[in-house]
């Protein structure tokens, strides 16, 4: 009986050829990449033998310095919170100009252009090129990071806003209105909500990169991470790093319950 | 009907008004403090426009004959540590992401642990990533594989663990009632509902790492950044111009290769 169902049927499940050939493909590339990196996995059981001993130096952690620290950790909110203050006022207009749906093509274009470019770079090679033009300090870190926002908040905005339904547009239009009103009245109450979800996004996100932007010189606590590391002084790195981790566990709860009250 | 005529519409109730109001509030309290207390100087600030226009000087024209040279190599490395950094993250991501799924494990102590590993890999940036394992690892593209991994893990297991989560149960009541192992329900009633999200994932997440491993470089991670910091140090500033453009060109070039790919596959 059984014989004979599966001679009817075949195997209760085909085999996938075609998903077993792309999985050897990854082992080979896997292989391949490993090999052209010079990734083996003799130096991965040293790098552990020096991760062990790396760890135990970290242990216990030293807040000693807690003065310092703290004057860090309060420079880095700074700097996240203008930055995003800034970076969410520019790309409203930015996002706006960028909508094709909205705006002719030539002007449409160079936005979309100055979108690309700010999210192309990483923060840090902005951070880099800002600390050449304006001095080591936090102001580097805040020009670095309202240009991150802008490439975030405005693509998504962009989006947002070309996907918006375009009949309150055509009723305002057929009944004169100016273009500040269809803007106000048609195109923002569509897709505002979904602005104060990105903004408190990358505040979130603003807030991750400016502990960062201080290891090329632009402020903030990673230029004190950066020098703990260069002095092998790991046991404050340790307390650096667990504020870090503990100032975004709290920057993700606020956020949370902000979208909680936006809902 | 005069009643009605009297009746107050409004979207919001009081509270939700006042908690809005206190957002907001709260945010430009925070904001004038940071103004008046970070430490700008404005001298810097006026003397802005003579530097940029300095460094685009210094930058053009750009050195494309260091291309073959001495960019090349480095970028290749550089899209093969996000590549198999992005295949680690999935190899150690899909086991955390199960954990944290709480329609399969069904313990809150492992799935809360698998939170907080994903919580950790996402909070740590990934240039802090990049010097935590290049002080383990030495420098080179061993220590930005690993890093590139380890921050991606966060991103990929939780995305992956959502996905789980929003699995329709009736395949995997069917299997269960046939007396299928655990494994065979894994493979599949769950992993064919998710994979779909889990490979969109995996593209979205291996554009990001192209752009992280371009720069994890400048601490000593391997890849096209440690060329960026070499030429940066010597203030070879025609060679930076080159470099960042064809991060600019690679970016954009992955960018359009995932989008495609996102539009056959999904």
């Amino acid at each position: 009986m059984t014989a004979d169902t599966a001679k009817n049927f075949g195997p209760a499940f085909k085999t996938n050829w075609w998903a077993r050939a792309g999985w050897l493909a990854g082992f080979l590339y896997a292989a391949y990449a490993a090999n052209y990196l010079d990734v083996s996995w003799a130096r991965f059981l040293q790098g552990l033998g020096n991760g062990a001993a790396f760890l135990a130096e970290m242990v216990p952690p030293n807040f000693s310095r807690w003065e310092l620290l703290a004057a860090n950790l309060i420079e880095t909110v700074e700097i996240a919170i203008i930055a995003s203050a800034f970076g969410i006022l520019f790309s409203l207009p930015v996002g706006l100009l960028a909508a094709r749906n909205l705006m002719p093509s030539w002007i449409t274009w160079p936005f979309r252009a100055f979108i690309a470019l700010c999210r192309s770079f990483h923060p840090v090679i902005f951070a880099i090129l800002f600390v050449k033009a304006v001095g080591f300090g936090p102001l580097a870190g805040i020009l670095t990071l309202i240009f991150a926002s802008i490439g975030f908040i405005g693509k998504l905005f962009t989006e947002a806003i070309e996907e918006i339904s375009l009949k309150p547009l055509e009723a305002l239009r057929a009944a004169g209105a100016p273009f500040m009103s269809v803007i106000i009245y048609a195109v923002l109450p569509q897709v505002l909500n979904r602005f104060i979800g990105f903004s408190s996004y990358q505040l979130d996100a603003n807030l991750r990169n400016s502990t960062m932007v201080g290891i090329v010189g632009a402020g903030g606590i990673g230029g004190t991470l950066f020098a703990a590391f260069q002095r092998f002084d790991y046991d404050f790195l340790a307390a650096i790093l667990i504020s870090i981790i503990a100032l975004v566990m709290l920057s993700e709860f606020i956020s949370t319950r902000i979208k909680r009250v936006f809902q | 009907m005069s009643q009605a005529a009297s009746y107050k519409w409004e979207r919001f109730t009081f509270s939700e008004r006042l908690a809005r109001f206190a957002v907001f509030l709260g945010f430009a309290i925070a904001l004038s403090l940071s103004m008046r207390s970070v430490q700008i100087i404005p001298e810097f600030l006026y003397d802005a426009p003579t530097q940029v226009a300095d460094l685009f000087k210094r930058m053009w024209p750009m050195d494309f004959a260091y291309y073959p040279e001495g960019i090349h190599h480095a970028m290749m490395e550089t899209l093969h540590i996000a590549t198999l950094g992005t295949l680690l993250a999935i190899v150690m991501a899909i086991p955390i992401g199960v954990l944290g799924a709480n329609n399969i494990v069904h313990f809150p102590l492992l799935n809360w642990f698998s939170k907080l590993i994903l919580v950790s890999s996402r909070s740590v940036n990934s240039l802090v990533w990049a010097l935590l394992f290049v002080a383990v690892f030495g420098p080179g593209p061993l220590a930005g594989t690993v890093c590139i991994g380890f921050r991606s893990i966060g991103f990929v297991g939780k995305l992956f663990a959502e996905a789980l989560e929003e699995v329709d149960p009736g395949p995997i009541e069917a299997l269960t009632a046939s007396g299928a192992p655990w494994f065979s329900i894994f493979l599949k009633g769950y992993w064919p509902q998710a994979a779909p999200a889990f490979w969109g994932v995996f593209l979205f997440r291996w554009d990001i790492n192209v752009r992280e491993s371009a720069v994890i470089g400048l601490v000593g991670a391997g890849g096209i950044g440690m060329v960026l910091d070499t030429a940066l140090n010597l203030f070879f500033w025609n060679r930076v111009s080159v470099i960042l453009l064809s991060i600019f060109v690679v970016v954009i070039l992955a960018e359009l290769l995932v989008t495609a790919i996102r539009k056959r596959i999904i």
